[in-house]
Parts: structure tokens; C-alpha cells; sequence
């Protein structure tokens, strides 16, 4: 590479032979990321231009002018699609460059809606000389084939911008593909939110999982009961979601055909909670007194579950989607067993010393709250594996294990007729020397034993992003690209990607186009991108 | 010679008004933290001595004293003075608009600098010779703002520094962070943002990593076909010599020194591209295999080429030293050419190939000591016993047995630096910062003369995972662990007490703009903006 472009030293001749070989070896539509269900493209390329691009409805599409989402979206991709444009450049040259027209349909006008469990995102995408036609069920699908549209794009050595001839057929292997955050270890300003989102969007994710408070801190701004972030947060002023905070990152993720997902964990991590609600947790006992300390949610007062009533129905108001994730892991029963209340409330109910009793007895009353909200309850594996009575809507959502006991858990679980989410071998905030995204690409998560029925009850995937040692400083570049290789696994054919090595050149061109994109994507080895990253 | 930075005096001369009591208050919220008695003073200073009675900052300014020698022209001083107003009060503050508010007994209007010395100094590098006490050099002044910038808390009337008196000077004299801008290229504004972090952790010693087998983006006057031929683009992966100038002089600024490596004769691949005949050509059986090897030893061009190559480095970084690096050669390729073997048999090396290396490294080193320089090397020069000069830095790398190296180096009688237990780049799951920190590098069997020899230590970044989109973080506040180490007294040991500094010295850092990576749950006042 570095030979053709030193052009000081070059004689013009052999320059253009040079850039003769270069064209033809070039590119193919291959640099993808995630990979297409099913991508011909051919080495026929048509120069664009940004004097010349447009973006247009179809004819026969449900959405015209006016829809939100493919409006907006249009905007962002026009920039993305010719990154080095400035209105300046029209000015400079006079175009008289043949137009390209991408046009967009959908059978569907949910330009006002949410992205929900059900959407469809599949699209249909054919790129001819100076047309561009795009199709899909619904503007969520719409989106995913702009993102596609703008990947296929590329740009020659002096500058010029081309799409190869291709036909793409695309949808994902599996629909609900998230991101996890955690806003409470760290406080995540919205910015580090929103800009995860646009990068989640670039590998079509499709679930950002908001984990916003935990033990530490509680940064969520209640209407109903304000004094949980007030005392509850790191900073009551500085260090919180706001309810337009709130909205914020929700209509943005919208506006990428991403849900937000938020979770409440209880009845264990929830110390912040305490600050602000008195009573909500058990007081630990010493030696027949109380200690000071404090446990989990007690679960045996009735205004637990006033206040918890009320909290969800707030909750399930301000977030739109059809799912809350309750938590409901890692309960440690220490604090419950030493206090005498507790105790005599589990003789009461009959549940002898089994303390998985009293926290089955809590879930159930938390999941029937949401439940009459008309909302899914998603919780973490703990409360299936502990507990017989979950209803049968609710989500189960795997965090623990090597892959056999992973792949156990989800024979057993799609056994019993449950959904389930799986986030085990993507908890991505673990770090390592080398080159780690190979075991995020390479894990077969319909690799248990069970019958096509119970292959169908996995909906998809997590990344986590816990934040004990994470904030908006290494943030990006923890989760970039390595999110990525876990993003072409929940969204391709598992044939099509299985080689890991065939992946590395393709996610090697995906990174630096994240860091052209403005996202600080970390490299994956040795090398280096046309444009460097340039920020510090 | 004698320098002074008057600030300690001063507090103490203004010791005796009313002074407000300092305002720590815990608040019920409990920060994840303990505030460290000694604030978040990193590193901890040699001596140090504070009291309670507290000064409000008011109208504050940075001064030269009236006697000092030193005044307006002396430009390391007038950027540390900026630097360090803005850092303590922010940049846009406007001055002198509230001048109604007259100062009280309790408050702090300057400090005065006050450089002693005849000659100020304030056009000179540093060096490895320099004194670094808070009573020395004049352009390591910059040292003591920066304590002094650690002084200032802030409170909601504002403000304030508390009455301390300091003496303060570094443990070891070369405290040095290497980055790797072969592997992935390093955007200048990347090098010098971690310098000023640098600073702020009290490094002195910038080992610049240039160049290596996958690029060569060093820019030679002499010999501009490297980097146009061996750089990852010939244009926009480069250091011109004005960025390296750059570098330098921000270095400068900063009491930091500038040494670069120029690893021969392994680690050379991009040379070759820009260097016809520079390396040698592998064989596969009788013919060339188009593969290429370490430098060729046996040309006389080679040495015609280095002599002028390092004539130009000597004239360019003006630190007294160069790293010669000297590592990891891999004898493959000398073995498989028939010319090599020629020579080797004429030389009488049979089949040691060390030898051979040896050879080349002491022409080497030949031909650098011409140039005036001093210089470092990796620790298998050492191994390999090729003869050295006294002054010889041997840079200890290789983990596991780093301790008898140094003991066998400064047995030898050569100064060292460790750096075998500071590879940054090697990352794991949570706090391994602590790990850094626990590292005593005199912890080897050696005279209390051998261990006079160990000048300092480095922490590593090798870069074939880094670049300018993680490299902060990752390297901050890994490395202000192994700053510590190698500035503060050897007792500082207390790991509670570090993690409580280092996660209010991290904040700092973050404040002023450098995305630090947390040590654990927790949060800083103001989080990291630069999003």
C-alpha cells in the first residue's frame, strides 16, 4: 500500500498501472459486519457521489416523508456513508456526476412506535447502477439495510467514493441481541449512553440492557419516591438519570431500533435502595440485636410490596418496552437468617429454614406486580434454578458457567418451556492478554442437547459490561469491537462465520470503520487504520 | 547550586492567623473511599509535614520571587506557572474582578518561586544527572507545582491548602514509561497527552520505542526511504522532525528526558524496506528465500549506514543517552546464509552465533560512543557478554529471574533499570495496579554498592494491542502505581493507604481532562467529559 500512495518519487505511468491492479483485486461487498444471511455482490462497482445521493421512498412503501425514524436515519446515514463530506465541497466543483437514488420501502408505517420483541428486521437489499432498492416488513428492518447500505460503501485511495453491484438477503438468527450496562458501579454520563448506542446500532444490536442500579448506587431519578436518588446516588445533583435523561436515551435508541431494557435487580443488590427508603431492607442481626447493617429487601413486610407496587408501575410507564428485568440474583441469605422478624415470618408462611423459599415467595409476588402491568418479567437464572413456580412467559437469563454448564442450563430451562437469554460466555468486563474476541466469536449457543422446539425457546444473546472497573474513561474501547464478534454470532448463520480466521481481516476493516465513525474501538493486533483514532 | 521553591516558607510565615478548620466531612452517602491523612498526594513526597490549619486561596498567582534569577524569559517556568493556574483554578476564570473581597489573615494570595543559582538554567534538558529535590534545578520546579497543585482542595467556599511543609526528592533517578509506536502508530497529540500525565506522576525518562519490525515511522533527514518505504503510510504515519522536536521540547517543559530506541540488530524488518542490503536474506536450501533477517553483520555498508544513521540521532534527541535495545535476535536467518557462515568460520566464531552478535553489537556500540552518547541496552547484550562502557544503562526485561539479573549486572558493575515486572501491556481482571505497586526493585542478593547501580525502573507499554483509541486508560493509573515505587521511600508500602490517594490522584488526573481508568466501584466528582 505504501508504495502506490508515495506518488512524490512515483512516475506517473507506473502509478496508473499500479492503481489498474488495485482496482480489480479490490473490494468486494465482504467487509459486512455482522455477516448478511446471504450477500452476492460482484466486482461491477459505480462511483457515487454526494452531490449526486439521495435517499427516497418507495413508491409502494407504507412510510413517506414525514416518518421519523427513516427521516432521521437518512440524515445520520448520508454522513456516515461519505464521511469526509462538507457542505463546502459542492461549492468546489460543479457536479455533473449520474445520481444514485437509494430507495426505501416498508410494508409497514410504525415510523411512531417502539422496536418490540416481535419486530421484524429483516430486509431485502439490491444495489444497481444508480439505484439503490431496499425493502423491509417494518423501518426497524429499514434501518438495519441503511446500516448495511452505508458498510458496502467505500472509498479508493483518492477519495472517491464506490458500491459494488449486490443483492443482499438479510434477517437476524436471533431477536433479542443486547448490550449490558451498568450505571451503578460507575456513573455512565448520557453521553457515554448515546454514544454507546450509535456503536451498538453499527453492529445491529438491538437491546441495550440498562442495569441502573445496584448495590453502589442508585442514579435513577424517581417521580414516585425522588429520595432514592437523592440519597441513594453517588451525588445527588451530578450523578443521576434524570427523567428527561431518561427519555433521552430512550427516543435516541428508538431512533436506532433499539429497546431499552431496564432492571430493577432485587431482592439482593439493592444497598442504595436503603438510603432513600427506610424499612425497605432487612435489618441484620448480632447477637439478638440489630447489627446496623443491612440485607436484602425484607420480604416480609406488606409495604415491601406496597412500594415496590408503585415503583413498577412508575417504572413501567417511563420505559416502553414490553420487558422489566427484575434481577434476582446472587441473594444471600445471611442477613434474612439472622433476623428474628424474618424467621418468624418464614413459620409463619411454612417454609421451614429454607430460605429459597422466602425468596421464591418474594419473586413470585415481584413478577405478578409486573405481570399486572402487562409486562415480561426477564430475571436472572438464580430464580429459575432455585425456585418450581415462574410463570411461563417470563425470560430466563443465563449468567453463570463454563460452556457444559451453560449448555445444561439451557437444555434444562427450553426443557421446562421457558424462554431464555444467553449472557455467559459474553461477560465481556472479564479482560485478558491477546486476542480475546475469538472466544466471543466462537460459541455455538444452540449447541445443547434438546429437541428444534427448544431451540426455538433461545431468543438470543447478552453482552455484559459489569462496571466494577469500568467508567466512562475505558468504557468504549473495553467494548469495541470485542462486543462485535458476539454481534455477528447473534445475527449470522453460525455456518457461514464459523472460521474465526476468516473473521479477523473482515472485523480487523469493521474496527477502523468504528474509529472512523468517531467510536474509540480498541485494534484487535498489530496494524493500523487510514484514519487513526484522534482523540487521546 | 541552590534553588528554591519558596512555597513551603511561605505557608508557614502565614501560619499563625485564625485558620478555618479544614472541611472533611464524611457524609452519610459513604464514599467507597477513606480519605488518606495524606490527601491525594501521589507520589507520596520523601518528607512531609501537615497541619490542620487551613488557607483560603484568594487572588492567587504564581510568582517570581524578587531575588530569584530566573524572571519573565525563563519559559520552562512561565508554562509551569500557566499550567498549574489552570490546573489548580481552571482556565477560564476571570481575574481580579472580586478584588473588593480584601485577603484575611488565613488567606493565601502567591507563591513565589525563587531560583538561587546564578545561572537559572532555563534553556537546559535534564538529565540523568539532574537533581530532582524540590531544592535543585530550576527547570524541575515543575516537580514541585505539581506537589503543590496536590496541595489544593476544594471546598464549597472554595479554594484552600493547608499549612505543610515538604522536603521531598526522588527515590530512584530514572523513572521512565516506554511507548511502542511501531506496532500501532501513536498521533502526537496521544504522545503528548501522556506526557503531561506523565508529569503529573512525576516521570522523568519519556523511552520512546520508534521503531521496529511492522513500521517504521520515524522521518530521517538522513535516510527519508525508511519511513517512506517502511512506515504504515508514508505521509500520515510519520514523526516529521518538527513532531519529534515537539515532543521534545513539551517534554522539556516538563522535566522530562527523551530517549529513543533504535532496536538493532533483531526487530528490524520495516528497515529493510527503506535500506536495500541492510538486513540479511534468509536462505531456503542453496537459493535466497526472499525472506529477510535480523541486520547483516558482515557488510561494511551496515556500518556505513549506522554511523551516519546514529550521527543524525545523536544530533536530533539531545538527551545523553540512546537505546540501542539489542534484544530477542533469532538466528535463524544468519544460520541459513552461506555468506554468514564464510564469515563466521574467518572470524573463528564456529557456530556461535552469539558471537556474532556480539560482534556487531560492539561495533556498534563504537560507533554511537563517537557520537558522545551514552547508551542503554536490553539486558541480552549484557548476557551475551559484550564488552560495554562503564556507563552502560543494561535495561533488565525478562520476567522470572529478574532479581539474579540484577544481581549479575550490578555484580558486572553497570548501572540498571528494571523493567520486568512493569510489562503494562500484559492486562487481567481488577486491581492489578496493586501488583506494580508490590515490586521492590532492590529485593535482589547484591553490596549495598550493587544496589547504588539501580538508577530506576519503566513501565512498558509494548503496542500490539494499543493505540490512540485505548492507551490512556490502559496506561493510567496502571503506570502512577510503578510512579510511586520509584519516587517515593521505600516504607511507603500501605495498600489501603495507596488505593485511597491513587483513586483521589486518578479523579485529578480525570479533571484535568486524561481518561484515567477507575480502580473500583466509585465515581469521581466530575466524571470524564471528553466522550
Amino acid at each position: 500500500m505504501s508504495a502506490v500512495s508515495s506518488g512524490q518519487q512515483t512516475r506517473p505511468m507506473y502509478y496508473l498501472l499500479l492503481l489498474m491492479i488495485l482496482q480489480l483485486g479490490l473490494h468486494t461487498a465482504e467487509g459486512v459486519w455482522p455477516l448478511p444471511q446471504t450477500l452476492i455482490s460482484s466486482t461491477e462497482r459505480f462511483p457515487l457521489s454526494p452531490q449526486a445521493f439521495y435517499f427516497g421512498y418507495g413508491r409502494q412503501s407504507a412510510a413517506q416523508q414525514g416518518c421519523s425514524v427513516l427521516d432521521e436515519a437518512f440524515k445520520r446515514y448520508f454522513s456516515l456513508i461519505f464521511p469526509d463530506y462538507t457542505s463546502a465541497y459542492g461549492i468546489l466543483r460543479f457536479s455533473t456526476d449520474k445520481p444514485f437514488t437509494v430507495e426505501v420501502s416498508v410494508d409497514r408505517a410504525d415510523c411512531d412506535g417502539y422496536p418490540d420483541e416481535n419486530s421484524s428486521e429483516r430486509y431485502n437489499m439490491s444495489v444497481f447502477a444508480g439505484r439503490a432498492s431496499l425493502k423491509a416488513e417494518t423501518v426497524w428492518g429499514a434501518l438495519r439495510g441503511l446500516e448495511t447500505l452505508s458498510q458496502l460503501v467505500y472509498q479508493d485511495d483518492f477519495g472517491s467514493y464506490f458500491v459494488n453491484k449486490t443483492d443482499i438477503e438479510d434477517f437476524p438468527r436471533f431477536q433479542f441481541r443486547g448490550i449490558l450496562l451498568d450505571t451503578s458501579r460507575h456513573y455512565l454520563p448520557v453521553q457515554a449512553i448515546l454514544k454507546t448506542l450509535d456503536a451498538m446500532a453499527y453492529s445491529k444490536f438491538n437491546v441495550f440492557h440498562w442495569h441502573i442500579v445496584d448495590d453502589p448506587s442508585f442514579p435513577y431519578q424517581s417521580r414516585t419516591f425522588p429520595m432514592l436518588s437523592s440519597k441513594g446516588a453517588f451525588h445527588p445533583m451530578t450523578h443521576i438519570y434524570t427523567q428527561s435523561d431518561v427519555r433521552r436515551v430512550i427516543s435516541y435508541a428508538r431512533m436506532r431500533g433499539i429497546r431499552v431494557l431496564p432492571e430493577f435487580d432485587s431482592p439482593g443488590h439493592t444497598k442504595s435502595w436503603g438510603q432513600g427508603q427506610p424499612d425497605l431492607l432487612t435489618p441484620c442481626y448480632k447477637g439478638g440485636i440489630p447489627s446496623g447493617t443491612f440485607g436484602p429487601v425484607n420480604p416480609a413486610l406488606p409495604s415491601t410490596y406496597q412500594f415496590m407496587a408503585a415503583l413498577f408501575k412508575e417504572v413501567s410507564s417511563v420505559f416502553p418496552d414490553s420487558y422489566i428485568h427484575l434481577g434476582g440474583d446472587e441473594v444471600d441469605f445471611s442477613c434474612w437468617k439472622s433476623n428474628p422478624y424474618v424467621r418468624a415470618f418464614m413459620q409463619k408462611m411454612g417454609f421451614g429454614s429454607d430460605f429459597t423459599k422466602l425468596e421464591a415467595f418474594y419473586m413470585e409476588k415481584i413478577v405478578n406486580i409486573t405481570s399486572a402491568l402487562n409486562k415480561t418479567s426477564i430475571v436472572w437464572q438464580d430464580v429459575f434454578d432455585y425456585h418450581e413456580r415462574i410463570p411461563k412467559d417470563t425470560v430466563l437469563h443465563i449468567w453463570k458457567g463454563t460452556p457444559a454448564s451453560y449448555h445444561d442450563e439451557l437444555s434444562r430451562m427450553t426443557k421446562a418451556g421457558m424462554r431464555v437469554v444467553l449472557a455467559a460466555p459474553w461477560y465481556i468486563n472479564h479482560i485478558s492478554y491477546g486476542q480475546d474476541w475469538r472466544n466471543y466469536y466462537t460459541v455455538q449457543p444452540l449447541n445443547f442437547s434438546g429437541t428444534e422446539e427448544q431451540k426455538k425457546l433461545v431468543i438470543g444473546g447478552e453482552v455484559c459490561m459489569w462496571g466494577e472497573y469500568v467508567d466512562a474513561t475505558n468504557l468504549t474501547p473495553r467494548l469495541w469491537p470485542r462486543a462485535s464478534a458476539a454481534a455477528e454470532r447473534l445475527w449470522s448463520d453460525e455456518k457461514q462465520t464459523s472460521n474465526v480466521d476468516k473473521a479477523f481481516p473482515r472485523l480487523q476493516d469493521f474496527r477502523c470503520k468504528l474509529v472512523r465513525r468517531g467510536i474509540q474501538a480498541e485494534p484487535l493486533y498489530v496494524g493500523h487504520c487510514k484514519q487513526e483514532y484522534q482523540g487521546v | 547550586m541552590l534553588v528554591l521553591l519558596k512555597f513551603v516558607v511561605l505557608l508557614l510565615a502565614l501560619g499563625s492567623g485564625q485558620a478555618r478548620q479544614p472541611h472533611v466531612v464524611v457524609e452519610d452517602a459513604e464514599p467507597v473511599f477513606e480519605p488518606s491523612k495524606f490527601g491525594s498526594l501521589w507520589p507520596l513526597p520523601q518528607k512531609l509535614k501537615s497541619t490542620q490549619d487551613a488557607f483560603k486561596l484568594t487572588s492567587f498567582r504564581i510568582v517570581d520571587a524578587k531575588d530569584s534569577s530566573a524572571g519573565p524569559s525563563c519559559n520552562i517556568l512561565q508554562n509551569a506557572y500557566r499550567r498549574y493556574y489552570e490546573y489548580m483554578f481552571g482556565a477560564g476564570q476571570k481575574q481580579g474582578v472580586f478584588k473588593l473581597r480584601r485577603s484575611g489573615p488565613s488567606d493565601l494570595t502567591g507563591l513565589q518561586v525563587w531560583i538561587t543559582s546564578a545561572d537559572s538554567e532555563c534553556d537546559g534538558y535534564p538529565s540523568v544527572k539532574s537533581d530532582e529535590s524540590c531544592e535543585s534545578l530550576p527547570f524541575l520546579i515543575v516537580i514541585c507545582l505539581e506537589t503543590f497543585s496536590q496541595l489544593v482542595y476544594e471546598d464549597e467556599y472554595g479554594k484552600s491548602v493547608n499549612a505543610t511543609i515538604i522536603t521531598d526528592f526522588p527515590r530512584f533517578k530514572h523513572r521512565g514509561i516506554l511507548l511502542d509506536t511501531s506496532r500501532h502508530f501513536l498521533p502526537i497529540k496521544v504522545i503528548l497527552a501522556n506526557l503531561e500525565t506523565m508529569a503529573m506522576n512525576k516521570f522523568n525518562v519519556f523511552h520512546w520505542h520508534i521503531v521496529d519490525d511492522q513500521s517504521f515511522p520515524y522521518l530521517s533527514r538522513t535516510f527519508p526511504q525508511l519511513s517512506q518505504q517502511g512506515s504504515y503510510h508514508p505521509y500520515t504515519h510519520v514523526y516529521t522532525p518538527a513532531d519529534v522536536k515537539m515532543v521534545i521540547e513539551f517534554a522539556r517543559l516538563r522535566g522530562i528526558r527523551v530517549v529513543p530506541e533504535f532496536d538493532t540488530p533483531g526487530h528490524t524488518q520495516s528497515w529493510g524496506k527503506g535500506q536495500p542490503d541492510l538486513l540479511t536474506p534468509c536462505y531456503s536450501g542453496p537459493k535466497p528465500s526472499g525472506a529477510f533477517g535480523p541486520v547483516n553483520p558482515i557488510l561494511n555498508t551496515t556500518y556505513d549506514f549506522m554511523t551516519q544513521f546514529f550521527k543524525e540521532i545523536s544530533t536530533v534527541f539531545p538527551d545523553g543517552y540512546v537505546h540501542l535495545g539489542g534484544d530477542e535476535v533469532d538466528f535463524t536467518c544468519w544460520k541459513s546464509n552461506p555468506d554468514i557462515q564464510r564469515f563466521m568460520d574467518a572470524q573463528g566464531f564456529g557456530q556461535d552465533y552469539s558471537k556474532l552478535e556480539s560482534f556487531y553489537i560492539q561495533k556498534l556500540l563504537d560507533i554511537v560512543t563517537t557520537t558522545k552518547k551514552g547508551y542503554m541496552i536490553w539486558q541480552e547484550v549484557f548476557d551475551n557478554g559484550v564488552k560495554l562502557k562503564p556507563d552502560t544503562v543494561v535495561h533488565v526485561w525478562i520476567g522470572g529471574g529478574s532479581n539474579e539479573e540484577m544481581g549479575k549486572v550490578t555484580a558486572a558493575g553497570y548501572t540498571t533499570i528494571l523493567s520486568a515486572p512493569w510489562y503494562l501491556d500484559y492486562i487481567s481482571y481488577a486491581q492489578d495496579w496493586q501488583k506494580y505497586y508490590k515490586v521492590e526493585p532492590l529485593n535482589f542478593n547484591g553490596t549495598e554498592k550493587q544496589k547504588a547501580l539501580v538508577i530506576g525502573g519503566e513501565a512498558c507499554l509494548w503496542g500490539e494491542y494499543v493505540d490512540a483509541t485505548n492507551l490512556t486508560p490502559r496506561l493510567w493509573p496502571r503506570a502512577s502505581a510503578v510512579g510511586e515505587r520509584l519516587w517515593s521511600s521505600k516504607d511507603v508500602t500501605d495498600i489501603n493507604d495507596a488505593f485511597n490517594r491513587l483513586s483521589a490522584h486518578r479523579c485529578r488526573m480525570v479533571e484535568r481532562g486524561i481518561p484515567a481508568e477507575p480502580l473500583f466501584s466509585s465515581y469521581c466528582q466530575r466524571e470524564y467529559k471528553g466522550i
